[in-house]
């Protein structure tokens, strides 16, 4: 009996090996099932296995798939993966960049700059090949196993079949020695764009296919243009009716060209046309090797909702975006980071299963955010309409010589968390950026920095004021972290104008609550919403 | 007063997307018409008559 593989596997991390469900008579139950070993799947495991949770992953592979996904990984990202403990690794292999510069034929029409400011232990973005990003996660993965995290693998395990009740769901896999079942209390689909959980329970994924293809050639060759996103419509090189390069490290540069909707892929994947349209964009003394090439077409689309009773769904299995924003894996690390608190706490019964309905609006709120940026950039990158392409190239021509066209410029809006409004009162007069639902900032706090002190359960942050160590909130302890007279960053960003302040911060660092002083009641009251325990 | 040609619109990409969404589903000769229509609107809220053609000479 075999599996194939759909894609080739570069990094073997899970080789298939006999568990010992295969051969157990009635099916195994496992606390927690995550199928699918992409970024996505990979940050979940790890981040509820150091939560404490036990989590068998699936993957019909044996390791990280060959390949050119993702290249660019964004400063919430590298916060998130710095708080899994493999943060360090991934910036020091990483190519750092904050700026881009977009051309129209041979003239620079619009710059940008990510992060202006200093102060934050992560950049705004690293480019790193995402076959390096998952396999810096599953080595973290192994580390917190060595250290008695209990997250399991198990490579070629196919899932074939579902069902689903309340309590959960009943798996059908499929290995090279054959089926085998277990039960799952809890469900997490990772299994990617296109998801076949999500098929096999009948869901849907509405959205939008933007008629046109996009060659993407990771190319290795040694040149010193500068480690910005650079971005041409209507190249003067005339390689595609855009084109992007930007760089990778080990000498790789991301190149993308657009080709246009009625194509011949089979014509346009032979090296020699390939090598035409790089030679002409890098000129034909420039040496270098082709190292990936593929086409793709791109989509914009979501589901309805992201939780099905037990069964939830993260990252591209729930949302897809066309990549021009960074906006996949950098939102699917989002999802993680929203779920994994949630369902560890509904896992001890600290909180009810209705805080998973929590996950589905802000992720689905999220998601929207995130659509509507990437289908406004590829609107303008591939415009649907005779008019929408007058428009754009209207845009472009002005922008040449006018300041005020260039922020009409469109190559892409790059990923940044989601602030989810809404969380409830704002009892502070503070800066907006850290206001409630938004990602708690981070600044330079003695040696370090302050996201690493926020810790892994619900913090309050006293800033000039005191709060107590720790406080019981619904059989929750919030832990107290007091930064008696916070430095000058801190303030900027969390006081303003306000001589003190108590924050509430999440689990995934985003701000629950603030006030100008300390009072236990309204501590509990608001983790009492953030709890599902209000009454909604 | 002079024609401002440094950004000025307080949303670009919601305005932008606003407007290719008007012509959504529109033939070439409609959608001409809706930006001469559009286009009168916006010299009325304009006003001033050398603004305009200061405008004029920008598109041009
Ligand atoms: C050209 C391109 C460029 C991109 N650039 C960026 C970028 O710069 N930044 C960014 O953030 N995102 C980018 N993306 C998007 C990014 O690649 C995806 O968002 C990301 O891979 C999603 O991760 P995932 O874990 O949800 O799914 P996937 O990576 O697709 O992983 C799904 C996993 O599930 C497994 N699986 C599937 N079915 C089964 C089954 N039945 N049983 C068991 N296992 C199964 C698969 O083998 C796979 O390992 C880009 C995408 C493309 C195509």
């Amino acid at each position: 009996m075999t599996i194939q593989d759909r894609y080739p596997v570069k990094h073997v991390l899970y080789p298939y090996r006999r568990s010992a469900d295969q051969d157990a008579e009635v099916p195994a139950r496992h606390p927690v099932v995550i199928v699918g070993g992409g970024p996505i799947g990979l940050a979940l495991a790890l981040d509820l296995g150091l939560k404490g949770q036990k989590v068998l992953l699936l993957d019909d592979h044996e390791g990280v798939g060959l390949g050119s996904r993702a290249i660019c990984f964004s400063k919430r990202t590298l916060e998130i993966v710095h708080r899994l403990g493999a943060g360090a690794e991934m910036v020091a292999k990483g190519v750092v960049w904050q700026k881009g510069r977009v051309f129209h034929d041979r003239d620079e029409i619009y710059s940008f700059d990510l992060l202006p400011e200093d102060g934050h232990r992560c950049p705004a973005f690293i480019n790193l090949s995402q076959v390096d990003f998952e396999k810096f996660l599953a080595d973290a993965i192994d580390r917190a196993a060595e250290k008695g995290a209990e997250i399991e693998m198990r490579g070629k395990n196919r899932v074939d079949a579902v069902e689903t009740n309340e309590n959960g769901a009943t798996l059908d896999i499929m290995t090279p020695e054959g089926r085998y079942r277990i039960e799952a209390d809890w469900l997490i689909a990772c299994d990617g764009a296109r998801s076949p959980l999500r098929d096999m329970l009948g869901l849907g994924f509405d959205g939008r296919v933007f008629e046109d293809n996009f060659l993407i050639a990771d190319v290795k060759m040694t040149a010193d243009f500068p480690t910005e996103r650079w971005f041409w419509f209507d190249p003067w090189f005339k390689s595609g009716a855009s084109a992007l390069l930007h760089k990778q490290p080990d000498d790789i540069w991301r190149i993308d060209f657009q080709l246009g909707w009625d194509i011949d892929r089979e014509k346009e994947l032979k090296e020699e046309n390939i090598r035409a349209r790089v030679d002409a964009m890098l000129g034909p003394e420039v040496e270098y090797e082709l190292d990936w090439t593929s086409i793709y077409t791109f989509q914009c689309r979501r589901m309805e909702k992201f939780r099905h009773g037990r069964v939830v769904f993260a990252g591209d299995a729930a949302h897809q975006v066309s990549p021009f924003g960074a906006r996949g894996a950098n939102s699917g690390l989002q999802d993680t980071d929203n779920l994994a608190w949630r369902l560890d706490l509904v896992l001890r019964g600290l909180a009810g299963e209705d805080l998973l309905d929590d996950y589905d609006s802000e992720r689905v709120f999220a998601a929207d955010e995130n659509i509507l940026n990437s289908t406004r950039s590829t609107d303008f990158i591939t415009p649907k309409s005779e008019t929408s392409r007058r428009f754009r190239d209207a845009v472009l021509a002005l922008a040449a010589d006018h300041a005020f066209a260039r922020p009409l410029v469109n190559s892409g809006r790059l990923s940044l968390p989601c602030t989810y409004d809404g969380f409830g009162p704002d009892d502070l007069e503070g800066p907006a950026r850290s206001r409630p639902g938004a990602p708690a900032p981070d600044a330079p706090l003695n040696e370090g920095f302050l996201l690493d002190h926020l810790g892994w359960d619900f913090c309050m942050l006293g800033l000039g004021v005191d709060v107590p160590e720790a406080l019981d909130a619904h059989g929750l302890a919030v832990t107290g972290l007091v930064i008696k007279e916070p430095p000058d960053l801190i303030r900027d960003r969390y006081l303003g104008t306000a001589p003190g302040a108590v924050y509430l911060i999440r689990p995934d660092q985003h701000v629950l609550a603030r006030w100008p002083s300390f009072e236990a009641e309204a501590v509990r009251a608001a983790m009492a919403r953030a709890l599902g325990k209000a009454g909604r | 007063m002079t024609l401002k040609l440094d950004p000025n619109l307080s949303d670009p990409d919601g305005f932008y997307a606003a407007l290719i969404d008007a012509h959504e589903a529109l033939d070439a000769e409609a959608s001409a018409a809706l930006n001469a229509r559009l286009i009168l609107v916006l010299a009325n809220q304009i006003g001033d008559l050398e603004l305009l053609k200061a405008a004029l000479d920008v598109a041009k």
